[in-house]
């Protein structure tokens, strides 16, 4: 098990979070969310909800987000759940943030697949950059966890930035994205494998070669 | 080599449009109306033909588990299909493949699949991490309702079927089929004792059924070209084509479909362009995923990939993710790491696993050094055996079993490490 604890309940976290309450825009996805269950089932919709909110406290405070104590509350009373129940979910799974986090959230995989293609090397990467694991840097940016398999192994190392993946890293292509990151730009998702388009083998496919330069149909081979 | 014809997922790859018009362009919901037409019991009688197994691990028929379902609602509740795309088992990025390339598959199987089994409703169960792919599921199924596909009367055929997705937050425990039904009610992933097994009490205390992305997304092209054609790739009991997830130490690392069965070496040398360094330089492969026990290379070559062969070697297919290790590789960080993953995502239940998962972590990073006397490889061997078995779900034999196999395949490798250690010391002393 994974040891996850929430910040401290201070005064001045419920001064800040106290008077959390969706945007009309985020109460339409909440409401959204919660029709998708049952008459009487709404408790199924705490999960999208926890990220709605986690959601909107990123875009509040410029970062990915996470979850002060008082903005857990106000899901639970949203839900009609007792506190605890809503609390426990948050701390149960990973992607809950339940301290602050940076405007980027660095998650480089570690897991065995990565391993084996090089993860040590993007973790040290990140390091020498001054990141520290599960603490925010100094000047806000980042925020550096290891995270457990990200099912992303054929195109592995990989890390995931906040709602993106960068794929078939090295330390060099890694570099290359933080740095447009860190000045504003949006790098390309996905793999950084010249020439590699997702997971078919370097350097070209293997099978359904007619796929590349057209939407082919089978069907007539059949 | 599978002819490119007989590809179930001819945009594995992405090269073109994943939006509706395109999918139904390569042939999906193609008269789906009709496939349904022919009933409930006609399409379960066909997938039970075909040999489809279960994709997500276990290997289970899956016609055979459709058809626990009730086939009518003696006390009004309904039924529900609930999909498992919480694909988290390391070494495995299949599913991942076909949510983003190929959802219509996965959609349109989700509603021959709920009809087959009379659901009122598919739930998706997508793992959280997998941020991009979600956002084109959901635009998959907003594509599939505006088209009338599902929803009320779908396709034309007076059934009424919803699809909805619903978003995990990071928990390699919902994928086991009870923590996924705890998860979709809003609770902890924590796995529920059985029985009562989910066809007869699972989501809201109502029948339910839950399969693999893979399985459900092949079920329409299997109604659609038979049986007979889907069981011609494969040994016995093995039948089909698969997704097979190839990482690590080869030269090119890929997602590919193959017939099941394809002996280990085709299925390196045609698509992953061999071995990193040749042959020679293979020291072992985890043919299916982390939670099966490792295959040393001598014995994976000329291996058949599917349930039976691998079952054969120890091992097992699991989701067909094969991760390759080469010489290169410190074989007991590899197997420790995969325990540290089990100790990070146990759930904290059961007392052998909770505990368990931990204690063999730390056993195994002190033989990765060697810190540790040789007694203490049986003690290991004898705990794994404690934790096997002992707990409500998988997942505390999936973290005994990469351990064992690496006992029974490298206890060469562990002695030696262990001995050079206490060298070191013994010299110290004199």
């Amino acid at each position: 098990m994974a040891d996850r604890t929430p910040a401290p309940d201070t005064p001045e976290l419920r001064a800040r979070w106290g008077a959390f309450e969706w945007t009309p825009e985020n109460r339409k996805t909440a409401d959204w969310h919660i029709a998708k269950y049952p008459e009487g089932r709404q408790r199924s919709a705490v999960m999208p909800l926890l990220d709605l909110a986690q959601r909107q406290v990123g875009a509040e405070t410029d970062t990915q987000g996470w979850l002060p104590l008082p903005v857990i509350e106000y899901v639970a009373k949203y839900l009609d759940m007792p506190v605890i129940r809503v609390l426990e979910v948050a701390s149960f799974y990973f992607m809950y943030n339940l301290k602050p986090v940076g405007k980027f959230h660095v998650q480089v995989c570690g897991t065995t697949p990565c391993m084996l293609r090089g993860s040590d090397d993007i973790m040290t990467a990140c390091k020498k950059r001054g990141m520290k694991k599960g603490e925010v840097s100094e000047d806000g940016l980042w925020t550096l966890t290891e995270v457990e398999c990200m099912g992303n192994c054929a195109t592995a190392p990989m890390v995931q930035i906040n709602d993106d993946n960068f794929e078939d890293l090295t330390p060099e292509r890694l570099h290359a994205v933080l740095d447009a990151l860190a000045a504003g730009e949006q790098p390309k998702a996905g793999t950084q494998e010249p020439g590699r388009h997702t997971s078919e083998p370097a350097g070209g496919p293997t099978t359904l070669k007619d796929m590349v330069t057209e939407n082919h149909d089978y069907r007539g081979e059949w | 080599m599978l002819a490119d014809k007989d590809r179930i997922f001819t945009n594995l790859y992405g090269f073109q449009d994943w939006g509706l018009k395109a999918a139904q362009a390569r042939g999906d919901w193609d008269d789906t109306k009709a496939l349904l037409a022919r009933g409930p019991d006609s399409i379960i009688e066909e997938i039970k033909a075909s040999g489809l197994r279960g994709r997500g691990g276990a290997g289970f028929p899956t016609g055979l588990k459709w058809s626990f379902m009730p086939k009518e609602s003696r006390d009004g509740r309904p039924s529900f299909l609930v999909i498992n795309a919480d694909e988290s088992e390391p070494g495995s990025c299949k599913d991942r493949e076909i949510i983003r390339h190929d959802p219509h598959k996965l959609v349109e199987g989700a509603l021959v699949a709920g009809f087959a089994m009379r659901a009122r409703a598919a739930y998706i169960y997508i793992r959280g991490e997998y941020i991009r792919e979600a956002e084109t599921l959901q635009k998959a199924i907003d594509e599939a309702y505006a088209a009338g596909l599902i929803g009320k009367n779908a396709c034309k055929s007076g059934y009424d079927f919803d699809v909805f997705m619903h978003r995990g937050a990071g928990a390699y425990i919902c994928g086991e089929e009870t923590a996924m039904i705890e998860s979709l009610e809003g609770k902890k992933g924590q796995p529920r004792l059985k029985p009562p097994f989910p066809a007869g009490a699972g989501l809201y205390g109502c029948p339910t059924t839950v399969n693999n992305v893979e399985s459900i997304a092949v079920a329409p092209t299997i109604l659609r070209r038979g049986a007979a054609w889907f069981s011609s790739f494969g040994r016995e009991n093995n039948k089909g084509t698969k997704l097979f997830q190839i990482s690590g130490h080869v030269e090119k690392p890929c997602v590919v479909e193959e017939s099941m069965s394809i002996p280990f070496e085709e299925l390196i040398e045609k698509h992953c362009g061999g071995i990193r360094g040749g042959w020679d330089n293979l020291l072992a492969v985890i043919p299916g995923g982390s939670s099966v026990p490792l295959v040393p290379a001598a014995q994976i070559r000329s291996a058949p990939m599917d349930f039976d062969g691998l079952k054969e070697l120890g091992s097992g297919l699991g989701t067909a993710a094969v991760i390759v290790m080469d010489k290169s590789t410190d074989i007991v960080r590899a197997i420790s790491r995969l325990s540290y993953f089990y100790k990070h995502e146990s759930c904290g239940q059961c007392t052998p696993c909770r505990e368990g998962t931990g204690w063999m972590w730390r056993m195994m990073e002190r033989l990765r050094t060697g810190d540790a006397a040789i007694e203490e490889i049986d003690m290991l061997q004898e705990v794994t055996k404690q934790v096997e078995g002992h707990t409500i779900c998988a997942l505390g034999d999936a973290a005994a079993w990469p351990i064992q196999g690496l006992i029974r395949h490298f206890r060469p490798e562990l002695e030696r490490r262990i001995n050079e250690h206490n060298a070191q010391f013994q010299e110290a002393a004199e």
